[in-house]
């Protein structure tokens, strides 16, 4: 009954949504990567591996630099790069996707544990001053309505950014032409094809905006939540960010609901110290709220009907 | 050539394509007239869809040229096809099920506002201009899943004069087409014409080309054999040019005789994938020795009913009498051991494994008879190449070995695999579902044949085929269903109007039917 009341008390604390909603930023980047990449018929798990690549690349841009909008600039370049990968190897070739993107998941984990014992031996790969993070934005005026202000307005700037991309990925994706074609693309390539509409181009272009996001993601995550690289710190949550797309059926507001949910799983954990329950146990919520409401309230939800299914001109 | 009236429209000189293991066209010329209806014909692999495919520019020709409207043209897409004034409607619509009419139609040349935003209310108006000026009715916002097949030909048709074409390629266009639909279809060509757009007309039924083209061109093997006038020419004329021999066009059969009931269906009932009912009280009795032919738009409960015959759906209510054994309940492996074969509609999928030999695809579900097993356990492998071997010469299949993969055979000789695998049985009752369909004119003379020759030995046999013409030239009576019903029994001679009319719920039954 404690752990029950303890938690109650915990969701009417504005510091406990103002932590679920940076939580569930940082799977939402990936998660609207995944969106676009699916829509257009790529399937993409590989949002784990991108996320770790620009989380290395950002903090080592980042401590050679000491400027956050460069190192960020460069994390998002490296999840690019990590998307062009899969894309080559799942459009240009048409190798299993599934595949694909858990090689690079695992590539990504090697090449960053491979990199920082290069260039930082044994040591640590250091710590990123307090004024070379990305900072955070407190809105003036909004950020003083009580709550509200601290939950929306006290954020960091990605936060702020990720929020505008969810608008904009949304909007792009069901209402304007290039949307029409992604998702025209990712049902019915053929169709698409003899309509004119350049098959691949829009292929490679959402498997590799989906890396830009998941390396904003990472970027975010190391030098802005956290101050430094540690290996694997994206811990599972490219992964999560999969599960989220699915959850909310392949759209950009749907994933964001899910993230929510699992940001909110994540807040709690976080705030365990108040809570008289294992911490261990706690942690496994964010996974019980999926799996709780997979198996109840969404229903079947079904992807894009050439999801996965490599491109080859003339078939049927 | 100086009037576009007697000029050429599309002129294809020396056309060759090779894919892995075969030339699909050989040197082929092939040339359109501006203003006519002409007509593709030739058997499955003959190469007329790859000869489209180029000219769409979806694939790319090894040598030869190109001319449209008398000029040389380059095609290295569907892009450049359009801007030629070329569309294709595909015989698998290219169609998105989930997308509105209108999306489908703009898709590629979508209306846009502002930046970039679909114009949804201008994609409306541009379609309800187009289907006033070629009088085909449409609903732009309907979501295209929802709409009847001979509607969404309908939406590739808008779809392909949105674009501009002036010549239009439909592959096929009839198959999945019900008389009355195909009848509209070829009003509507007809009206194109005469508003100035050339047609190339794939097909394979003679009578439909016969019915609706100019001029016709027939394919074997990659190549071209003839260029016809139609009025010039009759069915066997262009039958014997498809398949290099003369063909037996008609079903050539004895009046049936026949004997007791062997099965009998009473009032049954079943639901569908989606769990709706799809039989709604079905009854009837089939003699041994006749041929019960069940006429229907595709999708009327008629594979729902060869399926619980046939033990693979479950039956919700009613009885079937094998004899005077009640079989209803039965699986299909017990149905099989009690006499009942079964030819499922869906070849590849249901019928065969197709990565299985073919000598195991011959035994397949007959692989527990002690004939070619031991005790269940060992198979007998001498037996069943023996009886492979046996069956294969005497149904015609088409390899170099009994030991080929299903896959690698066309799609006639996989499905006289079937047809062996269940008429070399000698069954008691026989399902047949769709004997015939995507098979070649040679193959199909060869399956009624074989057909009508089991019901002369006193099999009773159900069958269900989307033609009406081979359901009307094969069966000794019919049966219409129509909404999980059979609504009415008529007699081979039946007008195929009126098949048409109580396919699609018309007419009045026949009194004193069942």
């Amino acid at each position: 009954m404690t752990a029950i009341s303890q938690i109650l008390h915990l969701l009417i604390t504005a510091n406990l949504w103002q932590a679920t909603l940076s939580a569930a930023i940082l799977l939402l980047l990936p998660a609207l990567g995944g969106v676009i990449s699916e829509r257009s018929g790529v399937v993409n798990i590989a949002m784990e591996g991108m996320m770790l690549a620009g989380a290395f690349f950002g903090v080592v841009a980042d401590l050679a630099w000491r400027n956050p909008w460069l190192a960020t600039g460069v994390a998002i370049l490296a999840g690019g790069l990590m998307a062009l990968i899969h894309a080559v190897v799942s459009i240009r070739f048409r190798a299993d996707q599934i595949v694909s993107g858990i090689a690079i998941n695992i590539f990504a984990a090697g090449l960053t544990v491979f990199l920082v014992n290069r260039i930082y031996g044994l040591q640590d790969v250091g710590h990123v001053n307090q004024s070379e993070l990305l900072p955070n934005l407190n809105i003036p005026l909004l950020d003083q309505i009580p709550f509200v202000g601290q939950v929306f307005f006290k954020q960091n700037i990605v936060v702020y950014v990720a929020l505008g991309l969810l608008a904009l990925v949304q909007i792009v994706l069901f209402r304007t032409r290039l949307g029409l074609r992604i998702r025209a693309v990712g049902e019915h390539p053929q169709a698409a094809d003899t309509a004119g509409i350049n098959v691949y181009l829009i292929r490679y272009g959402a498997v590799i905006t989906s890396g830009l996001l998941s390396g904003l993601s990472g970027a975010f995550l190391a030098i802005g939540i956290s101050n430094t690289f540690v290996p694997n710190m994206t811990d599972g949550r490219g992964y999560i960010a999969l599960a989220a797309m699915i959850f909310g059926k392949w759209t950009p507001m749907g994933a964001f609901l899910a993230c929510l949910i699992f940001g909110l799983g994540e807040a709690i954990y976080a705030n365990n110290s108040t809570i008289a329950v294992s911490p261990y146990l706690l942690s496994m919520l964010p996974y019980l709220l999926t799996l709780i409401v997979l198996a109840g309230v969404v229903g079947r939800s079904s992807p894009p009907a050439a999801d996965g299914i490599p491109y080859v001109p003339g078939s049927e | 050539m100086s009037s576009p009236e007697s000029g050429l429209a599309v002129e294809m000189r020396g056309v060759t394509k090779a894919f892995p293991g075969v030339v699909a066209n050989d040197h082929v010329d092939f040339s359109v007239r501006t203003g006519e209806i002409h007509a593709l014909v030739g058997e499955n692999g003959a190469g007329k869809t790859t000869l489209m495919n180029l000219l769409y520019g979806l694939i790319h020709m090894d040598s030869g040229e190109i001319m449209i409207d008398g000029k040389p043209a380059r095609i290295t897409g569907p892009r450049d096809a359009i801007a030629l004034g070329i569309g294709m409607v595909h015989q698998h619509f290219m169609l998105i099920p989930v997308f509105t009419v209108g999306e489908n139609v703009m898709l590629g040349r979508e209306p846009v506002i502002g930046p970039d935003f679909y114009d949804r209310a201008a994609a409306g108006r541009q379609i309800s201009d187009l289907t006033k000026r070629y009088g085909l009715a449409l609903d732009p916002d309907a979501r295209m899943g929802d709409l009847p097949v001979g509607l969404q030909q309908r939406a590739e048709i808008v779809k392909v004069l949105y674009r501009g074409a002036n010549i239009l390629i439909l592959d096929e266009p009839t198959g999945v087409l019900t008389p009355q639909e195909s009848k509209e279809l070829f009003a509507v060509l007809r009206d194109l014409v005469k508003g100035g757009k050339t047609i190339i007309f794939i097909s394979h039924k003679l009578k439909e080309v016969l019915e609706i083209s100019d001029r016709i061109t027939v394919m074997r093997r990659g190549k071209v054999v003839g260029h016809l006038t139609t009025k010039d020419t009759n069915e066997e004329e262009i039958a014997t040019l498809m398949v290099g021999r003369e063909v037996l066009l008609r079903v050539d059969k004895k009046p049936a005789k026949p004997g007791a009931v062997a099965f009998k269906v009473e009032n049954l009932t079943a639901n569908s994938d989606r769990g709706v009912p799809a039989l709604k009280g079905v009854s009837f009795d089939l003699h041994e020795g006749e041929i019960l032919g069940i006429a229907g738009v595709e999708g009327n409960g008629q594979s729902e009913l060869m399926e619980v015959l046939a033990g693979t759906r479950r039956a919700t209510g009613g009885r079937i009498l094998l004899g005077d054994k009640d079989v209803t309940s039965f699986d299909a492996r017990t149905e099989r051991d009690a006499g009942i074969a079964f030819i499922p509609e869906d070849r590849r999928g249901t019928g065969l494994v197709l990565a299985y030999s073919i000598a195991d695809n011959l035994i397949l579900g007959r692989q527990r008879a002690p004939a070619f097993s031991w005790h269940h356990l060992i198979l007998r492998l001498i037996a069943i190449r023996d009886w492979a071997r046996r069956l294969v010469k005497e149904f015609d299949i088409r390899t170099p070995t009994i030991e080929a993969q299903a896959r690698t055979l066309s799609g006639g000789n996989q499905q006289k695999i079937i047809v062996a695998r269940e008429m070399g049985a000698h069954p008691r009752v026989l399902l047949a579902a769709q004997p015939t369909r995507g098979v070649d004119i040679g193959a199909i003379e060869f399956i009624h044949r074989r057909i009508v020759q089991e019901r002369d030995e006193g099999t009773a046999i159900l069958l269900v085929s989307a033609e009406l013409d081979e359901v009307r030239s094969l069966s000794d009576r019919i049966a219409v269903m129509y909404e999980g019903h059979i609504v009415s029994f008529e007699t081979p001679e039946t007008p195929e109007e009126r098949l048409g009319l109580l396919m699609t719920g018309g007419g009045e039954a026949a009194t004193g039917a069942a």
